[in-house]
């Protein structure tokens, strides 16, 4: 008989897992963060250039996020919460990528960025254990790396640096930027590390603020033995900017060759209506269980995975 | 010829880098949650032996290199090339050039069967096989009795390659030789 019924992780560790879930929810029920459940189908997806939602025939799209019905939570009154759940990314298969993983979406209300920051480190303290952070901000890291200016990145100059730290063909300086801070992150060999202030290109949903005479999201990145684990804004609650970015993901991917997505109504509606004044966070939850249990591969966290993961 | 995309990079895989033919040893899915989708791989280029590593963009495609292995038997070498023959009815023999059997030159023994990767149908490296027997042509006389433990001294075998062997070895002794290390084994009953 084949053995490939039998689960990927082992018992054990499915045991502490279901352990560092608990301390987990402890960590914000001790806050007052309630727990929220929304749901995984939509019939809505995302207009992210790299990120594909997968269709479900006659019905939608599984969620990559539960950001935008979170979100709509939030418009409605909900206060600070926080959820548990798979999210779904179509062709993300890999070591450290599964197709549907367990994402921790938090929501707090009435912080700062910085706030929700020490509060991020503080959860990876609390299920992996603690350990120094280094903050930098993404300028500072490509300065200090390459001499490089994210924000006002010169193309052949970007590509020329990927193309010595070993990318093969970068088609522009967004790639080649989305590259290199990742080996820049790795240079710095450090364990845990903060990047904040990414380029506006990549605000995605966060809030832009000015910085002499840039635009810098009010965007982090907690990356553990680098892993990116955490991914959190400062709310963009501007519902005309919300659509100018929508319409420029579409542009783009049209460009790339991919299908323009439809704008979700019911979440610019909830824009529209109101959103409160929030910071809110994406986590890597099976990256961090990985992680706290010295494993190296999700496979080995989670029970199952599709065949060939 | 054919070439794969990154969806189907996996450790074996034969492809061309910059021309030269490489095998993948390792090749990793790594993507930041909202940019751009890479895959790094490693390669060892079948020539030099040397590791790359590389990132691709998720989607592109490397053309695959036509790089075969196939066992054969080693015949004799003329100085300037080694030759083999095929082991199937039809006896063919091919020559393989110094760059091709490289480190493999200090380890083959006649009827060895080695494991040759051809590109595009030339050589390009030779594996002996993991263990042969060789013949001392050299070494300083014996030691009788002193067959237990002790200090060891070279020996040259019938390739021309050196290697340390117990005291009580002498000239004409078949030793076998483990070629990945390039230790001396045993003495061979032969």
């Amino acid at each position: 008989m084949s053995e490939a019924w039998r689960p990927t992780a082992a018992i054990d560790t499915l045991l502490k897992r279901a352990e560092l879930l608990d301390r987990a929810r402890t960590f914000f029920r001790d806050r007052d963060i309630v727990e929220v459940q929304t749901s995984t189908l939509d019939q809505y997806g995302v207009t992210d250039v790299a990120i594909e939602n997968i269709e479900v025939a006659g019905y939608g799209y599984l969620q990559s996020s539960p950001e935008y019905q979170m979100k709509r939570l939030l418009a409605a009154g909900m206060p600070s919460c926080f959820q548990i759940g798979p999210a779904f990314r179509a062709g993300e298969i890999g070591r450290w990528h599964n197709t549907e993983f367990t994402m921790l979406e938090w929501y707090e209300r009435d912080v700062t960025l910085d706030q929700l920051m020490a509060n991020v480190v503080a959860l990876v303290d609390c299920v992996v254990g603690p350990m120094p952070v280094l903050t930098k901000t993404v300028e500072q890291l490509l300065q200090d790396a390459y001499g490089l200016d994210p924000h006002h990145p010169d193309e052949s100059r970007c590509l020329e640096i990927a193309s010595g730290e070993g990318l093969q063909s970068a088609r522009d300086t967004y790639e080649a930027l989305d590259f290199l801070i990742g080996s820049a992150v790795e240079k710095l060999g450090i364990e845990r590390v903060l990047l904040t202030e990414y380029p506006s290109y990549q605000s995605a949903l966060a809030n832009t603020v000015r910085r002499g005479d840039v635009d810098v999201a009010l965007r982090f990145e907690f990356v553990v033995d680098g892993l990116e684990i955490a991914n959190g804004y400062d709310e963009l609650r501007d519902a005309v900017e919300f659509r100018r970015r929508c319409d420029r993901d579409n542009e783009r991917r049209v460009q790339l060759g991919l299908p323009a997505k439809p704008i979700d109504p019911n979440f610019e509606a909830a824009m529209v209506h109101g959103l409160p004044q929030c910071c809110g966070v994406a986590v890597g939850l099976d990256r961090l269980f990985a992680l706290a249990m010295g494993k190296s591969a999700l496979r080995e966290v989670v029970p199952f995975t599709l065949i060939g993961e | 010829m054919a070439s794969y995309s990154t969806n189907e990079f996996r450790p074996g895989l034969k492809v061309l880098l910059e021309g030269d033919p490489c095998v993948m040893l390792e090749a990793e899915f790594v993507k930041p949650g909202k940019g751009q989708a890479f895959t790094r791989v490693k390669f060892r280029n079948l020539i030099t032996g040397r590791v790359w590593e590389r990132t691709l963009r998720s989607g592109e495609s490397m053309e695959a290199a036509d790089v075969v292995e196939r066992d054969l038997d080693y015949l004799y070498s003329d100085g300037d090339l080694w030759y083999f023959m095929t082991t199937d009815d039809n006896y063919d023999q091919i020559a393989a050039d110094a760059a091709a059997v490289g480190e493999a030159k200090d380890f083959l023994a006649e009827q060895a069967r080695c494991q040759i990767t051809f590109w595009n149908e030339n050589p390009i490296s030779v594996s002996p096989p993991n263990f042969v027997n060789l013949a001392v042509t050299e070494t300083d006389p014996g030691l009788r009795g002193d067959t237990a433990q002790g200090g060891t001294k070279p020996a040259t075998l019938e390739t021309g390659a050196v290697i340390n062997v117990p005291l009580f070895i002498e000239i004409g002794d078949v030793l076998r030789v483990d070629t990945r290390t390039g230790e001396y084994v045993s003495r061979s009953k032969q």
